[in-house]
């Protein structure tokens, strides 16, 4: 069935709502104006206000008590606006739910869903477009997931409440009115952990997440280059098995990351595979990512920020060529700005 | 960049004089009717967040303070920062992503900033002003200056952890701040009631132990009156209050918001507290009805002047994304 990437999350939002009466949604305007990207329409007419709360703006109220909820049973999905938001309720993901299985031997789970907004790509601002994995992701214990289509979209948000522990769904705002082929269902919910080979290719193995899946399935059709992508979907714990055995037979290894060059999730997959699979590399893997600046407001700048599917190509083009890395596009063209 | 000193400056000092203040809230309305128009036609990217309704209160507090105090400010934020006497030109560039806005169009709607008149950068976090706003006013007291800081922020905002807490420390340090809650009813789609649990939100101060006090917002004179009482206790080292002031934000949240959420009616019954069309009535007895007349039409007539204006500026060059990112010696040694 097609529907807009907004559409399956909110039928993932239902089926798991209708399977499991311990799923509850909370969130700023996710009740009676259905959300505002429009996720969670139709939830509060079916499941009712016990189930589907609008919230005060209240972020550390809302997901610290996402955390108390799962820690009595419930699968609290808490929904934030903007990822930025979630910076003043850090402490209750990272610190509480992502350490309260270890605190206490096992016997407290934290089945908690926080899901949030991301991502550059519509003019909001520098306060409203990060996509900020790495505020989270050196938390043993918390997962992280990003949705790249209508379909992950629709398993990773039913797999991510179904999980035993917390997990971040990272939804790329600019994808929320993408359509897609769908499949519901059971069969259908995802793996946490599992990545997916989205297209096959022997020339060079391209690690993408959310927004950047599109971005390389797009560049490596232009520049003709046999590919095989790898949509991540788990951030953390990534899927070392599929990146590794792609990356041995490829010999060569890109990662297209939306996200500052420093402290980005794909130095793990880049260093990993490095020391890992050195002797069978043809060239040095390298990452695709954005300059260390800010999302900056006006279009013609916020749209190099995110890698473009030009540029991947170009990149991908000149690596396969020479088997050199080539230099990011804010070095090269330093001297023409 | 737009470093219009001069001109911000002047059109600060004119508040005082009644109809200037008329003017600069005639010119909010003005301002903020066409970047609704400009954000439907297309020429607005991104998101918005317009303040009609709130013009009243935020000349009130631009002709309350000091060019030398500090101002913590939201997202909705033009209002407060053409009546702080940043120029149309600047504030319309930053909306418009060009190179004549105040931060060079890497902003945006929601991010200005201009410190020759007091504004710190207008922030996008709920209730993210509040500590900011403590701060700038430690700042003063341990210079041991006679500034003050203001933060002025949404009802919604004091539903937020920051607003508690930032009242707390500013009351037990004694801080030279007044918190501004402009109370517009609404915080984001949800109207108050239904996310708190007291409808006078000056309550909110008791626990603080710091004055609260709520007000008229649509009354010009009126909230100035407040405001001034508020800016002198603070200034005279009283330590921090908590001033509310009674609005209604005439349009939705943001963008294309219709505001649908609204009971029926409730918007026509404020228009009838329209606070632009209750100060044009306050003036009868200073100002005719053509002086008024001539007066908006010159404000149309600006504002159009610097759509145009704006609408033809460059953009930003591709080197402004990699500018102030770092300290300067950083930057020059190639912080990217």
């Amino acid at each position: 069935m097609k529907m807009r990437v907004r559409q399956a999350i909110n039928t993932a939002l239902a089926d798991e709502m209708r399977s499991d009466e311990s799923v509850i949604l909370m969130g700023e305007d996710v009740a009676v104006a259905g959300g505002p990207f429009k996720t969670s329409e139709g939830l509060l007419d079916e499941f009712g206000p016990l189930r589907v709360r609008d919230t005060p703006i209240s972020e550390m109220a809302f997901t610290g008590a996402a955390v108390g909820a799962a820690s009595m049973g419930l699968r609290p999905v808490a929904e934030i606006m903007f990822i930025e938001f979630l910076g003043v309720a850090l402490d209750t993901v990272v610190t509480e739910a992502a350490k309260f299985r270890f605190l206490s031997g096992g016997r407290v789970t934290v089945p908690m869903t926080v899901r949030a907004s991301v991502g550059s790509g519509l003019g909001f601002g520098m306060q409203h477009s990060q996509t900020l994995e790495n505020w989270f992701s050196a938390t043993p214990g918390l997962c992280l997931v990003t949705i790249s289509d209508a379909q992950s979209a629709y398993s990773l948000t039913r797999a991510a409440i179904r999980h035993d522990g917390p997990v971040v769904v990272f939804e790329p705002r600019a994808l929320y009115a993408v359509r897609g082929d769908v499949t519901t269902g059971d069969d259908a919910i995802a793996t946490i952990g599992k990545a997916q080979i989205v297209r096959p290719g022997k020339d060079v193995t391209i690690v993408a997440s959310g927004q950047t899946v599109g971005i390389a399935m797009a560049a490596t059709a232009v520049a003709g280059i046999d590919a095989e992508i790898i949509d991540l979907s788990t951030i953390v714990p990534w899927d070392r098995t599929c990146v590794f055995e792609s990356v041995a037979r490829t010999g060569r290894l890109i990662v297209v990351e939306e996200g500052p060059a420093s402290g980005g999730w794909g130095h793990e997959i880049v260093s990993s595979a490095t020391s890992q699979l050195f002797s069978e590399l043809k060239a040095a893997p390298f990452r695709i990512c954005s300059p260390d600046v800010p999302v900056p407001y006006t279009p013609a700048l916020e749209a190099r920020y995110l890698p473009t599917s030009e540029l991947v190509a170009r990149q991908l083009g000149g690596y396969l060529a020479t088997g050199n890395v080539p230099s990011p596009w804010w070095q090269t063209e330093k001297g023409m700005f | 960049m737009s470093t219009t000193a001069p001109a911000d400056v002047e059109r600060r000092s004119k508040l005082h004089d009644p109809i200037e203040a008329y003017r600069r809230m005639f010119e909010i309305r003005t301002f903020e009717d066409q970047i609704m128009d400009l954000f439907a036609r297309g020429l607005v990217h991104g998101t918005t967040h317009t303040c009609q309704g709130q013009e009243a209160l935020d000349v009130a507090i631009a002709a309350s303070l000091r060019l030398d105090d500090a101002v913590a400010c939201t997202y909705r934020g033009h209002g407060v920062a053409l009546a702080l006497g940043m120029t149309p030109d600047s504030v319309l560039g930053e909306i418009m992503g060009r190179q004549s806005g105040c931060v060079g169009g890497v902003g945006g709607s929601m991010h200005l900033s201009d410190p020759d008149v007091g504004l710190l950068p207008t922030m996008a976090i709920v209730g993210a002003g509040f500590p900011v706003a403590a701060g700038a006013a430690l700042a003063f007291q341990t210079r041991q200056t006679d500034q003050i800081a203001v933060c002025v922020a949404g009802d919604g905002a004091t539903n937020i952890g920051a607003f508690h807490e930032a009242l707390n420390l500013a009351a037990v340090w004694k801080l030279p701040v007044l918190f501004i809650v402009d109370n517009n009813l609404y915080g984001e789609y949800s109207r108050m009631n239904l996310t708190t649990p007291v409808e006078d939100l000056a309550v909110r101060a008791t626990s603080y132990g710091m004055p609260g006090e709520s007000v008229d917002g649509m009354v010009l004179d009126t909230v100035t009156d407040a405001v001034r009482r508020h800016v002198q206790r603070v200034r005279a080292g009283n330590g921090p209050s908590l001033l509310v002031a009674h609005t209604y934000r005439f349009a939705g949240h943001s963008r294309a918001d219709q505001a649908s959420y609204r009971p029926e009616g409730e918007l026509d019954q404020w228009r009838q507290r329209d606070p632009v069309k209750l100060q044009r009535e306050a003036l009868s007895g200073n100002a005719d009805a053509a002086t008024l007349d001539a007066l908006e039409a010159e404000v149309v007539t600006e504002i159009a002047a610097v759509i145009e204006r704006t609408m033809a500026a460059p953009e930003p060059p591709v080197a402004s994304m990699f500018s102030n990112v770092w300290s300067p010696e950083l930057q020059m040694a190639g912080g990217h």
